[in-house]
This record gives structure tokens, C-alpha cells and sequence, in this order.
């Protein structure tokens, strides 16, 4: 009878108190959101290169690779960025690349934050010799010079495409996302809330997926940004070097083409400008959108 | 230190290690066979195709056992011998990389420690003074994600073609004998000036970036304040806060490593410059394999060392490491 009758009375309250907390931690962000600059600027370019990057494509009548027309055309109506010394249209060649590129980033930054926050979490909740092994693991691979290791591995591939490209990233790229999470794994893991947890008899991976991983949410959020940027560039870095995609056009591929057949000595800026400038402004966006997060979720950082 | 030093050199050792058996593995993984595949692919001539491929089926050894074909690879690459280039026969290999390998160590070097240093001091400066901060760090950010290579082109289109100031490709003119006199030096520099602008420019951000956000951080610690509550000049606060915030900016230096090496590839190839980024890509064009993977063994080495040299310099820098009380 008691216990029913204080549960009618403390029902209405936790009713009134669940709906009151919820909103206003996720309001609290909201509101430090809409005020950061940084992140607002951030965000709207990177939204911005996005749309171009999935409505660009319907507004061209082309092929990436069809020599459609005059050479060496500067911007016009009728060719909105310019021809290449083969006649292409250079808009068609950016609007695929910037497609590429992004691609390139989800997937490429997604494995490897992924691969990072299995091989951290596992490290840093286990510790003693796995994390020992992963350790040494994580520190080789972090040596190498990723680039290296990716050039060699391109260059006796025959067919190279983009998804293989951006897997090939992804599991080069993840060393210091590991490496962070790892850290921050360790600092969580002697907290009384998970040691709570494990005396009640929780099991491991449950720990790590409820308890310890949703207080780094911000965290790994800002590290699949920060991975998202790297595997464009790395990407980018490649394909200028000869070894990008073989049946695929991309950024790095434009700016290849226009060092390669004379667009520098013709005077084509509009070839290799917008493939470089498109890239900066998405990956330094992507920073400043990170500052931007890492001052909405920290609140020591707020006030600056 | 000995157990830092321990870790470090397992470390190196073991990656060096893996490098060179990927070095070895993946010709072979790749389907049918290597020697038929490296050759089917250039155009030489018909007497010069006939001794690859009797050097190459020797060089792969493929009719002995793969234990032995393994142990036969390190044994050659402890004689140096790395193969014959195939576009430029029948140079070695060896011999084709040392040629390049001058260039760019001239143009690596010089950028990274330059940018390191001025970028730094530039980040600490600008530090929590209004304007400058406000506009570092839109414009550092936007450097570290500039492509080298999109800077590289700038600067010659814009420098190099457009202005005519600057040399756009070699490293030394056309028309000139290599030789140790001024003109020739002069040459040189001139030739070497804009891709290490490029390099320099992009890394110098980067620094900047790391510093200031790292000093901001050392200025709100308690011993910046502890220092300012005695009353002690801000110059020295900041010092005190500037060796602090390098020391994670030296471990950065080495995990970038990688990058700028990249990096400093493609800016060779934007500016034709003859180092190993140059050469990489005509070995790309030409189907070199094997001077795919010697250019791929020196930039490992390479970068094993530079890590090496950081290693040591963290130690001299933080006395921490020195007296065993961090390890890593």
C-alpha cells in the first residue's frame, strides 16, 4: 500500500523532471551552437561544397571525360568554369571530384575512426598486454610514412577506384585516433560510475559501449571530423602523384591534368584554381568547425 | 631513458622490419607473373627486354623456395643492391635514388626546421593579442588545409609564369654545366626558393595553430598564475609557457613527418624540381616497379632517422625524459 502510494506521488515528479532535464541539455548545446561563430562559418561552407557536390552533377549535360567543345575556353555562360587543353568541361570534372572527395572522407575518415575507436577502447579498458601489443601495433604503423605504404600498394593495383582508395586510406589513417581514445579511455576507466558498473557485474563490452563511450561523444565526433579532412587530403596528395583512381575523375586528378598538359604555362586558371581552393576551404572549414565544437561541448573553452 | 630509448628502437627496428617485407611482399601478391608483368608493361628495346628478363627471373628468384626468396631480398638489400631501374636501364636503382635524394633533403630540411621554428614563435607571439589571434587562426587553419601541391602551383603560376620572377621547373638553368662557381649557385637558390615557399607556407600555419591553441592552454595553468600572482614579468611567464607548450609540439613534428614528406613529394613534381617526388612519378608513368619500391625503402629510412634525430632532441629538451620520470 505504501510503497504503491509513493509511487503515485513520486510518479508525477519523475515525469515532470525527465522531460525538463532532457531538453535542456541538448538546448544548452543548441544555444552554444547557434552562437559560435566558428562553427556556424564552419558548418556552412562544408553544407555549402556538399550541395554543389550532390545537385552539381544534374546541371551538366556531360561526361567527365567526353571532349565536348572548344579547347582552353575561359569561364562562360555556356561552360560555367572553362575548358581544358583537351576540350573538357572543367565545372563537370569539379562537380565529380568534389563528390569524390567527399567519398573519399566519409568513408576513408569512418574506417579509420572506427578501426581507431575499436583498437582504443579495447587498449584502454583492458589494459596490461593487449594494451602493451596494441601499443606497439598502434606506434608502428604511426612511424610509417602512411604515404609511402599507400604508393607502393596503389602503384601495382591495375584498376584503382575510389572506394578501394578510400579503404586503403582508412586503414592507414587510424594510428592517432587510437591513440587519443586510448588516453581517454584510461582516464574514464577509474571512475567510480564504471567501477559501479563492472561490480554489478556488466559485461565489458556493455561497459564501454554505455558508460564510458557516451561521455566521449563529443570527442569522437571531433576525431571522425578531423579524419574526415585528413583522408581528403591524403587522397588528394595521391591521385596528384599518378596513382588516383583509374575510371574516376577527381580533384587531385584535375590539378594532376593541369600541371601535366600545360595549363600553368597557357595561363588555365580556371582548371587548377577551384579543384585547390575547393579542397582548402572544405578541410580548413572542417578545423574551424572543430575549434568551434570543442568550445560548444567544453565549457572552459566558452568564453574566449 | 634506457627503457625509453628501448621501446623507441624495438619500435623503429620492427617497422623497418615490416617495411621491408612489404617491400617484398606485395610484387608477389599481385595475381600472375612479376616479371612478366613489369616488362609487359614498358617498351624497350628487343635485346635490353631479353636481359631484364633473364635478370629480373634471376632477381625474383621465383623457381626456389619463398623462405629462401625472402631471406635472398634482405641479403641483396644489405649489398645496396635494390635492382635495376627499368625506364632508366641499366642504371641501379641505388645509384638513380642517390642522384635525387640531395634535392630533396636540400628542400625538406630547410622548410621543416625554419617553419618549425618561426611558425612557433609566431603562434606564441600572437597568442591573446586581439588582432593578430583573430586572424591567425582563420588563416593557419586555412593554410594546414591548403594541398602542397595547390600552393605549389599558385606560386608558380603567379611567381614563376605570370611575373616571371622565378624559375618554374629544374633546379638549376637548362643551359648551365653544374659547377662550383656563384652564377651556378645563384641559379640554384633561385630555382629552389618557390617550392620551398610552398612547403614552408603550408607547415608555418600548422605550427602557428598548434602553438597558440598549446600556450593558451600553459598560460591558464597554475604555475602561469602562481608566477603572475608573484608578480612576475609577463615575458617571462611566457617563456616559462613556451618551453612547456613545445614539448608536444616536438612529438607532433614527428607524427607529421609523414605528411610533410608527402607534401614536399608532390611539390617536387609542380615544380619539375629532380628529387625523389619527381622521380616517383616518372617511375608511375614508366611502370618502374623496382624504383617504385626503392624510392618506397629510402622514404621509410628516411623518416626512421628523422625520427630518430626527435627523439634525441626531446630528451636533450625535456629533462623529464632524461631522469626516467616519463616514459613516453
Amino acid at each position: 500500500m505504501i510503497d504503491k502510494n509513493n509511487k503515485k506521488e513520486k510518479e508525477p515528479e519523475k515525469e515532470d523532471k525527465i522531460p525538463q532535464k532532457k531538453p535542456k541539455k541538448i538546448n544548452e548545446f543548441v544555444y552554444f551552437a547557434s552562437r559560435n561563430t566558428k562553427l556556424k562559418v564552419g558548418l556552412s561552407v562544408v553544407l555549402f561544397f556538399l550541395l554543389v557536390a550532390i545537385i552539381g552533377p544534374f546541371f551538366t549535360d556531360y561526361k567527365w571525360n567526353a571532349y565536348i567543345g572548344p579547347i582552353s575556353q575561359p569561364p562562360s555562360s555556356e561552360y560555367w568554369l572553362g575548358t581544358t587543353t583537351f576540350g573538357q568541361d572543367v565545372y563537370t570534372q569539379f562537380v565529380e571530384g568534389l563528390r569524390a572527395s567527399f567519398i573519399v572522407g566519409i568513408i576513408g575518415g569512418g574506417i579509420a575512426t572506427i578501426i581507431g575507436i575499436i583498437i582504443g577502447f579495447t587498449a584502454g579498458y583492458r589494459g596490461g598486454m593487449v594494451d602493451e601489443v596494441l601499443n606497439i601495433i598502434t606506434n608502428i604503423v604511426l612511424v610509417i610514412p602512411t604515404f609511402a605504404l599507400l604508393l607502393i600498394i596503389a602503384a601495382y593495383l591495375k584498376v584503382r577506384g575510389i572506394l578501394m582508395e578510400s579503404v586503403f586510406i582508412g586503414f592507414t589513417a587510424w594510428p592517432w585516433a587510437a591513440r587519443a581514445i586510448r588516453a581517454q579511455t584510461f582516464s574514464l576507466r577509474s571512475r567510480e560510475f564504471v567501477d559501479l558498473a563492472r561490480i554489478s557485474g556488466m559485461k565489458p563490452y556493455k561497459i564501454i559501449f554505455t558508460e564510458i563511450a557516451p561521455n566521449m561523444m563529443s570527442y569522437l565526433l571531433m576525431t571522425f571530423i578531423l579524419q574526415f579532412g585528413g583522408a581528403i587530403l591524403i587522397a588528394t596528395t595521391l591521385d596528384f602523384i599518378g596513382l588516383g583512381p583509374t575510371n574516376a575523375i577527381s580533384l587531385g586528378l584535375m590539378m594532376n591534368y593541369a600541371v601535366l598538359w600545360g595549363a600553368l604555362e597557357f595561363g588555365n586558371w580556371w582548371w587548377f584554381v577551384p579543384p585547390g581552393l575547393a579542397i582548402m576551404l572544405i578541410v580548413g572549414s572542417l578545423y574551424i568547425m572543430n575549434v568551434g565544437l570543442d568550445e560548444v561541448f567544453n565549457p572552459k573553452l566558452r568564453e574566449m | 631513458m634506457k627503457r625509453y630509448f628501448g621501446r623507441k628502437i624495438v619500435i623503429y627496428l620492427s617497422t623497418f622490419f615490416l617495411a621491408v617485407t612489404v617491400d617484398w611482399a606485395i610484387p608477389r601478391l599481385m595475381p600472375g607473373d612479376p616479371v612478366m608483368n613489369l616488362l609487359s608493361r614498358v617498351s624497350v628495346r628487343a635485346e635490353a627486354a631479353e636481359a631484364m628478363y633473364g635478370y629480373y627471373t634471376k632477381a625474383f628468384g621465383l623457381d626456389i623456395p619463398v623462405w629462401k626468396q625472402y631471406i635472398n631480398f634482405w641479403i641483396a638489400l644489405f649489398h645496396g643492391d635494390l635492382g635495376t631501374s627499368v625506364y632508366l636501364f641499366p642504371q641501379k636503382v641505388v645509384d638513380v635514388i642517390i642522384m635525387a635524394v640531395p634535392y630533396s633533403i636540400a628542400l625538406l630540411v630547410p622548410a621543416i626546421l625554419l617553419s618549425f621554428y618561426a611558425g612557433n614563435k609566431f603562434g606564441a607571439f600572437a597568442a591573446r593579442t586581439k588582432i593578430l589571434d583573430n586572424t591567425l587562426l582563420p588563416v593557419g587553419y586555412l593554410l594546414t588545409a591548403t594541398p602542397y601541391m595547390w600552393l605549389g602551383i599558385l606560386l608558380a603560376w603567379s611567381l614563376g609564369i605570370v611575373a616571371g620572377i622565378f624559375p618554374t621547373a629544374g633546379a638549376y638553368d637548362f643551359n648551365m654545366a653544374p659547377s662550383f662557381s656563384w652564377p651556378f649557385i645563384f641559379s640554384l637558390i633561385k630555382h629552389w626558393f618557390l617550392p620551398f615557399l610552398s612547403l614552408f607556407l603550408v607547415q608555418f600555419g600548422g605550427w602557428a595553430i598548434g602553438m597558440r591553441n598549446m600556450i593558451i592552454y600553459e598560460l591558464e595553468s597554475d604555475y602561469s598564475h602562481y608566477l603572475e600572482s608573484l608578480g612576475a614579468p609577463r615575458s617571462l611567464i611566457r617563456k616559462y609557457a613556451y618551453r612547456n607548450a613545445l614539448l608536444p609540439q616536438i612529438t607532433g613534428l614527428a607524427l607529421q613527418l609523414g605528411v610533410i614528406v608527402a607534401g614536399s613529394l608532390v611539390t617536387e613534381v609542380v615544380f619539375s624540381y629532380p628529387g625523389l617526388g619527381s622521380l616517383i612519378l616518372s617511375a608511375i608513368q614508366n611502370k618502374d616497379y623496382f624504383l617504385i619500391q626503392g624510392c618506397f625503402l629510402f622514404i621509410i629510412i628516411g623518416v626512421l632517422i628523422a625520427n630518430f634525430f626527435i627523439d634525441i632532441a626531446y630528451i636533450i629538451i625535456d629533462p623529464r625524459t632524461r631522469l626516467g620520470m616519463a616514459g613516453e
